[in-house]
């Protein structure tokens, strides 16, 4: 057992650090929520990138340093202490990079990473409909063969920053009668500002138009923004939960920035008694999460496959993010309820999604039931 | 950075798994309790020759160690299996015989096996004092911090007082008598302290892990309503936050193991010893009447759970310990290890 990193390693952290003490903006920017601060996002992305500094473990081709997990691990510890802003492209870079990594063809990388690396291309997914929640496989939106791609028609919900997006990623059923509603799902990209695409952003809790509905009617899409083979989409949506994308949805560097500024806090306001334990918790959850991590990152370069592991993770961190924003508002009383500077109050909001997307916590249980504890299938 | 157990250390839990499983420790478990100590004592000789104590004795004194890593290894077994004693006192006093005429004098007899001790902090209650053969007091020196001002006076004594009932019958409180023949005059008890939290934190954890195992094994035979009662959601999302908080606590006791940093253990503490007591409250629950009841050996980990909590280090001791540690800046647990070393 060994937690020191390698001289070349802790060089790597040097220099991100480095280049990150020149460049995070002194201000925060405006909320990405908005459509003023999701252009900042993006200008700074197009910053990141400027210096390969927006997607470290990728491939140089596209933008990247291939610097291995344990160094995105250690960019990310460094980015979050910098206090440097929330990542606009998280949704491409997280979610349909690593796909297009497993399912995806040389052209289609060549064509999607670099604009995605520099902010030019910003993506929303595409995934959940009205009557398609925790059982997505349940989807009706579809997609039907025409002369030399597809077209899209149906309505897709809660489809996070797709009001100021570019483009898309989705799910579609092309094959309308099959045994298992998981089969005849095609994986797709779309752009959405296409004839036929109709966005109708949806203010979230606090009015911010954080998510969006999007009405699809024959919309065009190419076959060249298939990803993998028609038909098999389930597959490849759900094979890269499998990869390291369960280990990176969110880095453990972003809660140790944040339990340290609520551990400052904590002590700015004359070390409070009654949340002491639970500052102390959110200093502990922290430690654990990045420990937890660093556990799974080692077992991955083994070459063990993380699988429903990446289950204890997400309700883990989305439960914790939620103690520590409720703890901090506690800690400043009436301040802690003004939410016009961002802040604390912007960032409990934000964290009150989590148990609900990416696999709401009650699908994670029953994941964590049924597969790593081995209980019996039943009624959801 | 290699944060894993090496195949060494998963085959040494392996092998004290096997050993600890054949010797049956629930009916060793229930005589210790009922204060007759031979299949305690003859297990505690098998657990010294697989080499458990002998992590915590210097080699100069017939020992391995000190092995933090390992010993973590082996308490979280010792924890599975419920074993009785004063393991975690026996580990602590080893930290207090340091002094080489002392050293000398007994730590061959803990790493062997030969003796068993039991610790006092400041007129605390000693475990199993009517088991031990070595009875260890700290006067002076046990402010709870585990950053001990080392002017403390450490006595053998010679004698305990009546054994009191714990709420697990398997510890046996005594108070030490007074008197007896001191030892030293400036020890510090901060690296006894240390590492006992460290050896209950994994102690818990393995508690906690049996209580989870046992739990599963059971509401998936356990049949109402015509299905086993672990189809239901209610049941399995209980046993997954019992597997999500027992899970979180395992890194922070190994992070704690390496860095041995007094923050870093009292977090593993807290935080394994919450998980192995929530767990016990499901598994409780899970189980049903037949849980509740003294015969079914459920109850002996389940007792242990709340006990540790409390033992070597409240929750509130040691949380307060963490924010002091983050204080510095310099801990580990503000990432000082991973960011700085």
């Amino acid at each position: 057992m060994d937690l020191t990193h390698s001289p070349a390693d802790e060089a790597f952290r040097a220099e991100a650090r480095a280049w990150l003490d020149a460049h995070v903006p002194a201000e925060p920017l405006p909320s990405l929520e908005t459509e003023e601060g999701f252009a900042a996002h993006r200008a700074w992305e197009a910053e990141l990138a400027a210096d390969r500094w927006s997607v470290v473990s990728w491939p140089t081709a596209y933008g990247g340093r291939e610097s291995g997990l344990v160094r995105w691990l250690i960019f990310e510890e460094e980015y979050y202490a910098a206090g440097a802003p929330g990542r606009v492209g998280q949704n491409g870079i997280n979610l349909l990079a690593p796909t297009l990594f497993d399912h995806g063809t040389e052209e289609q990388r060549a064509r999607v990473l670099p604009p995605m690396a520099t902010g030019e291309v910003v993506w929303a997914q595409a995934w959940s409909e009205s009557e398609a929640g925790s059982d997505l496989a349940s989807l009706r939106s579809r997609a039907v063969r025409t002369d030399g791609g597809w077209r899209l028609s149906g309505q897709k919900t809660w489809s996070s920053r797709a009001a100021f997006a570019d483009r898309a990623f989705g799910l579609f059923r092309s094959e309308p009668d099959t045994p298992k509603p998981h089969q005849g799902l095609t994986y797709l990209m779309f752009d959405l500002r296409a004839p036929g695409v109709t966005v109708r952003p949806i203010g979230r809790l606090d009015g911010k138009p954080a998510f969006a509905e999007l009405f699809l009617d024959e919309v065009y899409v190419p076959d060249e923004d298939v990803i993998g083979e028609p038909g098999q989409g389930w597959r490849v949506a759900m094979s890269t939960a499998g990869n390291e994308r369960g280990l990176t949805l969110r880095s453990p560097g972003r809660f140790l920035a944040s339990a340290d500024r609520l551990a400052a806090l904590w002590r700015e306001r004359g070390r409070d008694p009654f949340t002491r334990d639970r500052v102390a918790d959110a200093v502990i959850g922290a430690r654990a999460y990045q420990l937890f991590t660093y556990a799974g990152a080692s077992r991955f370069l083994d070459g063990e496959p993380i699988g429903p592991e990446s289950s204890l993770n997400k309700v883990f961190w989305s439960e914790y993010d939620i103690a520590l924003h409720e703890t901090a508002l506690d800690l400043l009383g009436e301040e802690g309820e003004l939410a016009d500077d961002g802040g604390w109050a912007e960032g409990w909001v934000f964290s009150l999604a989590g148990p609900i997307y990416a696999g709401t916590n009650e699908i994670q249980r029953d994941i964590i039931a049924e597969r790593l504890l081995g209980l019996p299938k039943g009624r959801r | 950075m290699r944060f894993l157990l090496d195949d060494e250390q998963r085959a040494f839990a392996h092998s004290l798994d096997a050993l600890l499983t054949a010797a049956d420790t629930p009916s060793v478990v229930r005589s210790w309790s009922a204060g007759d100590h031979t299949a305690g004592r003859a297990l505690w000789s098998r657990i010294a020759d697989a080499g458990v104590f002998a992590l915590a004795v210097p080699e100069a004194y017939e020992g391995v160690g000190p092995l933090p890593v390992e010993l973590a290894v082996a308490f979280v077994e010792l924890g599975r299996h419920a074993v009785p004693g004063p393991l975690v006192e026996t580990v602590a006093a080893a930290a207090l015989l340091t002094e080489p005429g002392l050293a000398k004098r007994f730590l061959p007899g803990l790493a062997s096996g030969e003796a068993i001790a039991t610790v006092a902090l400041d007129g605390s209650y000693a475990l199993d004092g009517d088991a031990a053969t070595v009875l260890l007091a700290v006067d002076g020196d046990g402010d709870g911090n585990g950053n001990g001002g080392g002017d403390g006076e450490l006595r053998l004594a010679h004698g305990h007082g009546p054994v009191r009932t714990s709420m697990d019958p398997a510890r046996r409180l005594t108070r030490l008598e007074a008197g007896g023949e001191v030892l030293a005059t400036s020890v510090t008890a901060g690296q006894a302290l240390v590492r006992a939290r460290l050896a209950t934190a994994a102690q818990a954890l393995g508690v906690g892990l049996a209580l989870l195992d046992r739990t599963v094994a059971y509401v998936r035979q356990r049949s109402q309503f015509g299905v086993p009662v672990g189809s239901f959601q209610a049941v399995k999302h209980r046993l997954a936050d019992a597997k999500i908080a027992l899970e979180f606590a395992r890194p922070l006791l190994f992070g704690a193991a390496l860095s041995m940093d007094p923050a870093d253990v009292a977090a593993a503490k807290v935080t394994a010893c919450e998980a192995a007591y929530r767990t016990a409250r499901t598994a409780l629950q899970l189980h049903g009447a037949i849980g509740y009841t003294a015969e079914y050996d459920l109850s002996l980990w389940l007792t242990k759970a709340r006990a540790l909590r409390t033992a070597w280090g409240t929750p509130s001791e040691c949380r307060e310990l963490v924010l002091s540690g983050s204080a510095r800046g310099g801990s580990a647990l503000s990432g000082g290890v991973l960011r700085c070393s």
